[in-house]
C-alpha cells in the first residue's frame, strides 16, 4: 500500500518540527528517512502512524485521506526505539497482542491465534522464546519480537522509529541485513527512520534526507551518495573534507595563497563558495617546490586497514582546519610520509556549492 | 542462530567473592537494630502471654466482645484499604496524568493524614459526621445512613488515615510507565479501556499491592482516630486495640499481650500472603528478584 504525506506542517511551540512537507512512499518499498537528531524524521514518521497530529496537511494511505483516523484505525505496524514491549506478557502473549484485541466477531479461534503467533515467531526465527518474558531476552531479540508483535496485526504499513538504535554495533549490523531480507520476503511498505547513514544506505530502497524540518534529497542510496544535491546532504554522507574559497577564473583559491585548479564550474569570478572532496579524491603532493593545492602538515598516519589514513592540519589559507585523506597502503609507503611533514593537497573531484546559507551538517 | 542471540545472564545474589563489600557489616547492622526495634519489644509481648496457660489465654482471646472487636478490626481495614487501593489510584493516576490549577497544592494536600496527630484527625471527622455535623446531617436525613458512632465510622475513620500509602506508592510507578507502552497499544488495534485493563493496570499492580498492604496494616494497628468516632458500643463498635487498651486499664497486662498476640499472628500472616502476593506479580512484571 502506498503512502502520501501533502503539505505537513508541525511546530512545537516556537520550534518548526516541520516545515512543509510532501513526500510519496510507492508501495512495496523500504524508505530510509535519514538526517540529524532534530531534523523532525521521527515526528513524521509519528503523524504517518496517528500517533501525533498535524498542524496542517494529509497523510494518504492507499490514497485515502487518515488524516482523521486514530492509531487504532490506520493498520500500521510500529516499531519503537526502546521496543515496548509489555514486559508482564510472555513473547507469546506480546505477539497474540493485537489479535486478541480485535472485536469479538473478528477474532480468530485459540487454536488460530496460537497457529498465527508460531508462524510469525519462525518469521523472526525466535519461536523456541515464546515462553519467556521480554526481561530474559537480549536486546537484538527484543527488537525481533516486537517486529513480530507489529506484524501480528496484517499492517498495511510498517513504520519503524530508529529500530536498531539502542543496540549494539555487531548486533545492529546483524538486524539490518535481517531486515532488508524481511522485507523481501514481505514487500510490506516501509519505512524507517535513523539518523545512522551506512544504515540508510545499506539497507533501505530510496532515502529521504531531511534537516530542519526539510527534505533536502530523496534518491537510491548510490545516487544520494554519489550525487548529493546540497552542501548538507554531501557532508551528512560518509567522511568529507571541506574548503571555504573564492572562484578565480579557473581555480578555486582557498585563503591567499592556496590554489585548487577547478575548471568545471558554474560560477562568476569572485563567488564565494564551499567545496567537497571525499578522503579518496584528495591526493596528497610532497614535492615542497609545488604551488597548486592546499598546504596542510601531517598530524598522523593511520594504517591498519585495507587503505590508510592520513590526517592533516591545514596551514596557510585553511589553517586550523583538519582534513582526512585515504590512500592505498602501498602509495602511503612509497611516499614515505612522516608526521609533521609540510604537503600539498590536490583534489582529483571536487563539488562546488555556493556559500550563501550553505547548511553543512555537524560530521 | 547466531551468537547474539544468547540471553542475558544475571549474576548469582551472592557469589564467595562478590564485588559488594560490606555485605556481612551491613547485614549485622540491620538484624541488630530490626532486633532492637521491631523483635525485641514484640517478642516481649509473646513472653508476656506466656504466664497464661493456653486455657486462659483461649478464654480470653474468644471472648465474644474481643472476637467482634476482631471482625470489626480486620474487616474494616480491609474495606479501607480497598476503598483506598481503588480510589487511592484514581488520585494518583490525576496527578501524575492531568495538569490542573492547584495540583501542587492537591498533592501536598494527600500526605496530611501522615502528618495530623490522630486524635485530631478523629475529632475533626466526628464533628463534621456526627447527627449534627455538616456532612453527617445531610447524610442523615437524605440516606439515613448514621456513621459517626457506628462501624461506618470506624470506616470512615481507617480511609482517612490510610489514603496516603496507596497514592504515594502508585504514583512513582506511573510517573516512570513508558508513554510508548500506551502507543503500541493503540497502534496494535486496542481501545482506551483494553489499553488499560490489559497494558496498564497489571504494570500498576504490584506497587497497588504494596500500597494495599500498607494501608492495611496501618488501619489494623489505627486506635487514636478512630476511638473518637466509633462511639465504642461493645459488640457493634469497640475495635481490637481498645480492647487492649480496655485491658491496660484494668491492669491486665495478661490480657491485654494475649489479644495483642493474637493480632500480630494474623496481622503477620496476612501481610505475609499479601506481599508474597506482590512479590509474585512484580515476577511477572519482568523484575527478576
Amino acid at each position: 500500500m502506498s503512502i502520501q504525506v501533502r503539505n505537513i506542517k508541525k511546530q512545537f511551540g516556537s520550534f518548526t518540527a516541520l516545515g512543509d512537507i510532501s513526500l510519496d512512499f510507492p508501495t512495496g518499498e523500504l524508505v530510509a528517512l535519514l538526517g540529524p537528531s532534530g531534523c523532525g524524521k521521527t515526528t513524521l514518521l509519528r503523524i504517518i502512524a496517528g500517533l501525533e497530529q498535524a498542524d496542517s496537511g494529509q497523510v494518504l494511505l492507499d490514497g485515502e485521506d487518515a488524516s482523521a483516523t486514530h492509531v487504532r484505525e490506520r493498520q500500521v505496524g510500529f516499531v519503537f526505539q526502546h521496543y515496548a514491549l509489555f514486559k508482564h506478557m510472555t513473547v507469546f502473549d506480546n505477539i497474540a497482542f493485537g489479535i486478541r484485541m480485535k472485536p469479538r466477531g473478528q477474532r480468530p479461534s485459540e487454536a488460530k491465534i496460537r497457529e498465527k503467533v508460531f508462524e510469525l515467531l519462525k518469521l523472526v526465527q525466535l519461536d523456541w522464546l515464546a515462553d519467556r518474558f521480554p526481561s530474559q531476552l537480549s536486546g537484538g531479540q527484543r527488537q525481533r519480537i516486537a517486529l513480530a508483535r507489529a506484524l501480528a496485526v496484517e499492517p498495511r504499513v510498517l513504520l519503524l522509529d530508529e529500530p536498531f538504535g539502542a543496540l549494539d554495533a555487531k548486533v545492529r549490523k546483524e538486524l539490518r541485513r535481517w531486515l532488508r531480507k524481511l522485507h523481501d520476503e514481505l514487500h510490506i511498505t516501509s519505512i524507517f527512520v535513523t539518523h545512522d547513514q551506512e544504515e540508510a544506505l545499506e539497507v533501505a530502497d530510496r532515502v529521504v534526507l531531511m534537516d530542519h524540518g526539510q527534505v533536502e534529497q530523496i534518491g537510491s542510496p548510490e545516487e544520494v551518495y554519489r550525487h548529493p544535491a546540497t552542501p548538507f546532504v554531501y557532508s551528512f554522507l560518509g567522511s568529507v573534507n571541506l574548503f571555504h574559497g573564492r572562484v578565480d577564473g579557473q581555480a578555486l583559491r582557498v585563503g591567499e595563497n592556496d590554489i585548487v585548479p577547478h575548471a568545471d564550474h558554474a560560477f562568476d569570478h569572485g563567488a564565494e563558495v564551499v567545496a567537497f572532496a571525499r578522503p579518496h579524491e584528495l591526493e596528497i603532493d610532497i614535492d615542497p617546490a609545488s604551488t597548486a593545492g592546499i598546504a596542510a602538515q601531517v598530524s598522523r598516519v593511520l594504517s591498519f586497514g585495507v587503505t590508510a589514513r592520513v590526517e592533516l592540519e591545514g596551514v596557510n589559507g585553511a589553517s586550523g582546519q583538519h582534513f582526512e585523506v585515504e590512500l592505498t597502503r602501498d602509495r602511503v609507503a612509497e611516499l614515505a610520509i612522516r608526521n609533521g611533514q609540510l604537503v600539498r593537497l590536490v583534489p582529483s573531484r571536487l563539488k562546488v556549492f555556493e556559500r550563501q546559507g550553505a547548511a553543512v551538517a555537524p560530521n | 542462530m547466531p551468537a547474539f542471540d544468547s540471553p542475558q545472564r544475571k549474576g548469582r545474589f551472592m557469589s564467595s567473592h562478590n564485588a559488594l563489600p560490606g555485605f556481612r557489616l551491613s547485614l549485622g547492622y540491620t538484624l541488630t537494630w530490626l532486633s532492637l526495634i521491631v523483635l525485641i519489644p514484640l517478642s516481649a509481648v509473646f513472653v508476656k502471654t506466656m504466664e497464661l496457660s493456653f486455657e486462659q489465654f483461649w478464654a480470653i482471646v474468644t471472648t465474644p466482645r474481643v472476637v467482634a472487636s476482631y471482625q470489626l478490626t480486620f474487616g474494616a481495614s480491609l474495606a479501607a484499604a480497598t476503598i483506598n487501593a481503588v480510589f487511592g489510584l484514581l488520585l494518583a493516576w490525576c496527578l501524575v496524568r492531568y495538569s490542573f490549577p492547584g495540583k501542587k497544592i492537591v498533592d501536598s494536600l494527600i500526605d496530611l493524614p501522615f502528618a495530623l496527630p490522630t486524635a485530631v484527625a478523629g475529632i475533626a471527622l466526628t464533628a463534621l459526621w456526627a447527627g449534627n455535623g455538616w456532612v453527617g446531617s445531610i447524610v442523615e436525613s437524605q440516606f439515613g445512613i448514621k456513621v459517626a458512632f457506628t462501624p461506618w465510622g470506624v470506616l470512615l475513620a481507617l480511609v482517612f488515615i490510610g489514603l496516603p500509602f496507596v497514592v504515594r506508592t502508585v504514583q512513582p510507578v506511573l510517573e516512570d510507565l513508558d508513554f510508548e507502552l500506551e502507543e503500541a497499544a493503540s497502534s496494535l488495534g486496542a481501545n482506551r479501556w483494553q489499553t488499560i485493563r490489559r497494558v496498564i493496570f497489571p504494570t500498576l499492580l504490584p506497587a497497588l499491592l504494596t500500597g494495599f498492604a500498607l494501608a492495611f496494616a496501618r488501619a489494623v494497628g489505627e486506635y487514636g482516630s478512630v476511638i473518637f468516632i466509633a462511639g465504642n458500643m461493645p459488640m457493634v463498635s469497640e475495635i481490637t486495640p481498645l480492647m487492649i487498651i480496655t485491658k491496660l486499664e484494668q491492669y491486665d497486662y495478661r490480657g491485654a499481650t494475649a489479644i495483642a498476640t493474637v493480632m500480630l499472628i494474623v496481622s503477620f500472616v496476612m501481610l505475609i500472603t499479601i506481599n508474597s502476593l506482590q512479590a509474585w506479580t512484580a515476577k511477572r512484571n519482568g523484575k527478576i528478584k
